[in-house]
């Protein structure tokens, strides 16, 4: 693999400059300007704006709404991928490719469709509402915003998995006496497990940084239903832009230690495939 | 793919047997393709359905003048500049990227391959923030753009800069693993051969990753198209100046012009259905490593 010689395939410092320089310029150092303007006030100042009661309530809401969001897409993803494998029925290939829809639909689009959808005089909502269940414009229409923005990421992990996993383990399985359910908790969840995790953590990593969908749908009452993106876009408005910035480095911390821990768990999975 | 083949198992008899214990029964089945309709069709099917109606409720006619007056028009045309804008740059990005990456082998790989990926991360909300930041009102930038009388934020730049960050990574982390899997000894053997660098590239190279890189285009074209997040922090939401389409969305919806939001919507599901099926179209081609998940 690695050669003493000088490699002959030429445009490394070429392709290397240009790459190295753009995502400097795109990325790089955007990101540090808006950590940098975080810092600029005092840590008591920074402190102050994000430990604020307001900044606090919709940390929470933020993180519970994306959990629920993501527990109803890891149950759910994983029963379509398993659908979608293993049995075959009259228009699957349809439906296959119909799961990527929310990520080819702009979110400004499924944010107003939903909210028409489950609003009190909605096709969905009139029902619910009868019942007294208020989705729209209250913290479980975020949770369905953000399930339809994170549907597709577990359905894509386990796929692959389930496709490469052979009937032979199964078979041993059952030979040896498991009944269909023990093979399922003994022998395929452990083995669909790193997959189903690094699914899990993408539509969660999703689902915290959401907006678009979200900021139709929820009805964004402070201490209520004002997820922490909103938060920020309120403080611009009011040209706070200091405790904009505290706010969008909180989430950008958050986003990248999800970002490390979805390469470990994908790091996880392959090595598990691999195996 | 094993599945059915039979084997020979001497305890349990005929393989028969076997092969509908490792399987589900008829009606576990039912329940499982049952909970699976039900909740595409109540997430993904439903939906789409809504954005027609909505969007015809009113008649062909508001349709058609929803989708074809000024200010619409002119919602369409900024879109159209900042894809035409972004996508072509994160093009070259991507091509230049995959290069250096599969080709080469360097330190510091994996963090300049985290590096790339973190605009999937970070929030379209944060995205919008860091160029406000930069070109704002007091940002970093904003003296000498003042002495050179350019405005970036709430202008079409910045706008444009939005964009090109939100579809960064797409078309580098569609290239990179495939161009790594084909490894570089037929580019190797063409320099060997006496072709030039520039030659090896437009030769051998770019034609063995095409299917590829147009399936990374579809993706950044289809987020830049419709990102909403990060436009609408930068874009300061003038009518007919500085609105993209999702942008004009939110305008009509927010003054209870419902049909017209809907009508105008519908064209960014009709993309959306487009770049599905050019998503099945190019994906049918070429051995692709695995899906690009933004």
């Amino acid at each position: 693999m690695s050669r003493k010689t000088r490699p002959v395939i030429p445009g490394f410092g070429l392709t290397m400059g240009f790459t190295v320089t753009y995502a400097t310029l795109v990325v790089l150092l955007p990101l540090a300007a808006l950590v940098a303007k975080a810092l600029t006030p005092s840590w008591a100042t920074l402190w102050a704006t994000i430990s604020d009661p307001r900044a606090v309530a919709s940390y929470r809401l933020t993180l519970w709404t994306s959990l629920l969001a993501a527990g109803i897409n890891g149950i759910f993803g994983l029963i379509t991928a398993w659908v979608l494998v293993r049995y075959p029925f009259p228009g699957r290939k349809l439906v296959d490719a119909l799961v990527d829809l929310p990520f080819a639909l702009p979110t400004a689009v499924a944010g107003i469709t939903l909210t028409t959808l489950y609003a009190p005089n909605g096709w969905l909502g009139r029902w619910l509402d009868a019942v007294g269940i208020k989705v729209a414009y209250a913290p479980l229409g975020i949770v369905v915003a953000l399930t339809f923005i994170g549907l597709p990421y577990v359905v894509r992990t386990v796929q692959p998995v389930l496709e490469n996993l052979g009937s032979e383990l199964e078979e041993a399985a059952a030979s040896l006496g498991a009944d269909r359910l023990q093979t399922f908790l003994r022998v395929l969840l452990p083995t669909l497990l790193p997959a189903l995790l690094t699914g899990f953590a993408m539509s969660f990593a999703r689902a915290v940084g959401e907006y678009g969908s979200v900021v139709f749908i929820s009805g964004n009452l402070p201490m209520r239903t004002e997820i922490t993106p909103l938060l920020i876009i309120t403080k611009l408005e009011q040209y706070d832009y200091a405790g904009a910035a505290a706010l969008g480095s909180v989430m950008l911390l958050f986003s990248f230690v999800l970002l490390l821990g979805i390469n470990g768990l994908q790091h996880w999975n392959q090595t598990r495939q691999g195996a | 793919m094993a599945a059915g083949a039979p084997a020979i198992d001497l305890k349990h008899g005929p393989s028969a047997t076997k092969a509908r214990i490792a399987t589900e029964g008829p009606l576990a089945r039912l329940i499982l393709i049952g909970a699976m309709l039900g909740f595409l069709g109540l997430f993904l099917i439903l939906p789409l359905v809504a954005v027609f109606t909505e969007a015809l409720a009113r008649g062909f006619g508001v349709y058609w003048a929803a989708i074809t007056e000024p200010d619409a028009r002119a919602a369409i045309r900024l879109t159209l500049l900042a894809a035409g804008i972004a996508v072509p740059l994160n093009v070259v990005f991507g091509l230049a990227a995959s290069w250096a990456i599969a080709k080469f082998s360097f330190r510091g790989k994996q963090l300049l391959i985290t590096m790339i990926d973190l605009p999937f991360a970070v929030s379209p909300i944060v995205a919008g923030l860091i160029y406000v930041l930069l070109y704002g009102a007091q940002g970093w930038f904003t003296p000498a753009l003042k002495a050179a009388d350019l405005q970036i934020i709430f202008a079409v730049p910045g706008i444009v800069l939005a964009t090109l960050f939100v579809t960064f990574p797409f078309v580098a982390r569609e290239l990179i693993p495939l161009m790594e899997q084909q490894g570089r000894d037929r580019e190797e053997a063409a320099l060997s051969l006496g072709a030039s660098g520039w030659q090896t590239f437009r030769r051998i190279t770019l034609p063995s990753v095409r299917w590829g890189l147009l399936y990374g285009i579809i993706l950044c074209n289809a987020r830049a198209m419709g990102e909403f997040g990060a436009v609408s922090v930068v874009s300061g939401h003038i009518r007919g100046h500085t609105n993209t389409i999702p942008l004009h969305v939110e305008i009509l919806y927010n003054e209870y012009q419902f049909a017209a939001a809907f009508a105008v919507a519908s064209l960014l599901t009709f993309l959306a259905l487009v770049t599905l099926v050019a998503q099945i179209l190019v994906g049918q081609h070429g051995n692709r490593e695995a899906p690009v998940i933004p």
